[in-house]
């Protein structure tokens, strides 16, 4: 299924900085987490990822520094701050905002979940 | 071993075809390069080779024009740099002569400007001249259609215009209806301050009315920098200019000296306001910045200049002796200060750690916090001793305000670089601060002589 454009945008942050709470991680490991986390549904453009991550990171929700990777190569690990924290649990009453008021319409309007039910 | 060539040719080939994006630094591409590897190992691990590997990983990292797109929007500041036109603005020459065309046309109206209140008597040299009513004036001559120019070029609108205007019509109305004591004080700090004043009133046009916005009001910081540099040299050029009218004409047994003083100098001095705003904005796209350039190379040397002074006064025991002129020279040290610093994070890279440059930089704010707490405290003793006068008021004002800034400004840098916060806030607490020099600025040329009755 396509996941809509404006949908994947918005999702982006909350998501990034959810998986940095698990700990320390870097770009495409971000990615892989996201596509395993969603069975492979959400998929972004890669590259998008890393003007996200830059754009996190100018606003201190997240820090970065350069390490190696395990063949050696250089590479950027990001890790979550404080304040990526509190950003990460306001997002969360959002999303949970948002979750349940579309739960309750779509109990109450019979719209069937196509598949799944 | 030849198909592993092959992918780090492709590779080679894939990175200098994402670096002449000149949105995407060269960190970011080891970033991305580090990404496309890490995808291709994955990709070669469950079966593709090398070139399907490749395809794969590059395609889904994204198209490079809408990537360094989102990357510019993150770093609009990069563009400012080495901005390349896009390929569909190439072709529109007719656009450049027109703006050409528009510029000079600026540039005429305030030669007309400046001649025009000689038709109402107000003459300008001779027996009657009026040297007050221009100097007055002089940025409203010019600094009207420098606005007027990106009123123009950032598609303004009548609201917008209007809103531009205001700050202007106040000015013509203030330094003109106020009744001045000849050669008063008032009046001197008023010619001082209102080309400062206006001055923020053309970076709201600069801005295209989006003056909130703190990537444009850095921009604007840069502009001014730049601006400055390009009328400095244009003001040489026109200096060698006139000596050799005046040269030439001698050597044929005319005296050139009317023709300069009442049409070259002045048309001069007011046209090459809105010529080098308009070379700015059109090279600035060609050459690297004058500005930052010049804060690196005379940061070290300030700084070495301060320490050596501070030494001085302690070895010595000597305190800073108190002259008329000392506050005001305090607060040019302050301003200069103040333009290293800004010049410096203008240029910056925000991502970047925290190097011994920035470490010098802290070094010279402290060192001028220092000197300047030092000349401040002299002052204050005398002011209690002889009481307010417009000019102290003035220059003490503006003394607290840089005190204030560069204050924070040290503490913000000192957290940079104990890596207890990132640079943006330094950055953010400089645009931030812009309103206040114009505030200021406003209350000198407004208030003032009505405070300190016309003296």
């Amino acid at each position: 299924m396509n996941i809509s454009k404006d949908l994947v945008a918005a999702s982006a942050a909350p998501l990034v900085l959810a998986i940095l709470s698990e700990g320390e991680s870097y770009g495409y490991a971000i990615i892989k987490r996201v596509s395993e986390l969603s069975g492979g549904e959400l998929q972004w453009t890669d590259g998008m990822l890393y003007p996200l991550l830059h754009r996190l990171e100018r606003n201190g929700h997240v820090v970065a520094k350069w390490g190696k990777s395990e063949v050696g190569r250089r590479r950027k690990y990001y890790r979550l701050t404080d304040k990526g924290l509190e950003q990460l649990a306001s997002q969360r009453r959002q999303w949970q905002i948002v979750d349940s008021a579309l739960r309750g319409i779509w109990r109450s309007a019979f719209i069937a979940a196509p598949q799944e039910i | 071993m030849a198909k592993n060539r092959n992918l780090e040719e492709r590779i080679e080939e894939w990175r200098t075809f994402i670096r002449r994006r000149q949105a995407v630094h060269s960190v970011d591409v080891e970033e991305l390069e580090d990404h496309l590897r890490s995808q291709v190992k994955a990709l070669n691990e469950a079966g593709l080779d090398d070139d399907e590997a490749f395809l794969v990983a590059a395609k889904r990292l994204g198209d490079l024009d809408s990537l360094s797109r989102e990357f510019a929007r993150e770093y609009s500041e990069r563009l400012w740099k080495q901005l390349v036109m896009s390929p569909g603005t190439v072709g529109s020459l007719s656009n450049t002569t027109r703006e050409a065309l528009v510029v000079i046309g600026l540039a005429i109206a305030a030669c007309v400007a400046i001649r025009l209140p000689e038709l109402f008597g107000l003459h300008m040299w001779g027996p009657d001249e009026n040297p007050s009513f221009y100097a007055r004036n002089l940025s409203l001559f010019a600094l009207p259609f420098l606005a007027w120019y990106f009123a123009w070029k950032r598609g303004l609108g009548r609201v917008g215009g209007l809103w531009l205007a205001l700050p202007f019509i106040a000015a013509a109305l203030i330094v003109n209806i106020i009744p001045f004591k000849r050669e008063g004080h008032t009046e001197v700090l008023a010619v001082l301050h209102l080309p400062i004043a206006l001055w923020l009133a053309v970076g709201f046009a600069y801005a295209g009315g989006r003056w909130r916005d703190h990537g444009q009001r850095m921009n604007f910081v840069r502009f001014s920098g730049e601006w400055f540099i390009y009328y400095t040299l244009i003001a040489l050029g026109g200096g060698v200019l006139i000596m050799f009218t005046m040269f030439i004409f001698q050597a044929i047994g005319f005296n050139a000296e009317w023709a300069v003083q009442s049409w070259v100098a002045p048309c001069g001095i007011v046209g090459a306001v809105i010529i080098s705003g308009w070379l700015v904005e059109a090279k600035q796209s060609i050459i690297e910045n004058m500005a930052p350039v010049l804060s690196r190379l005379f940061t070290p040397l300030f700084t070495i200049l301060l320490l050596v002074f501070l030494v001085s006064m302690i070895w010595t025991g000597s305190g800073i002796k108190i002259e008329r002129e000392v506050l005001i020279g305090f607060d040019l040290l302050l301003v200069l200060v103040l333009g290293l610093l800004l010049y410096s994070i203008s240029a910056r890279d925000r991502q970047a750690p925290p190097s011994m440059f920035d470490a010098l930089q802290l070094l010279l704010v402290i060192c001028a916090l220092l000197v300047d707490v030092l000349a401040l405290w002299a002052i204050l003793a005398r002011i209690s001793e002889f009481g307010f006068s417009p000019n102290k008021v003035a220059a003490l004002g503006e003394n607290l305000i840089l005190l204030v800034n560069l204050g924070w400004s040290a503490v913000l840098y000192a957290r940079f670089l104990t890596k207890r916060a990132s640079f943006a806030p330094l950055e953010r607490w400089q645009t931030a601060y812009v309103p206040v020099y114009a505030i200021w600025a406003w209350i000198v040329v407004a208030l003032f002589p009505i405070i300190f009755n016309y003296r």
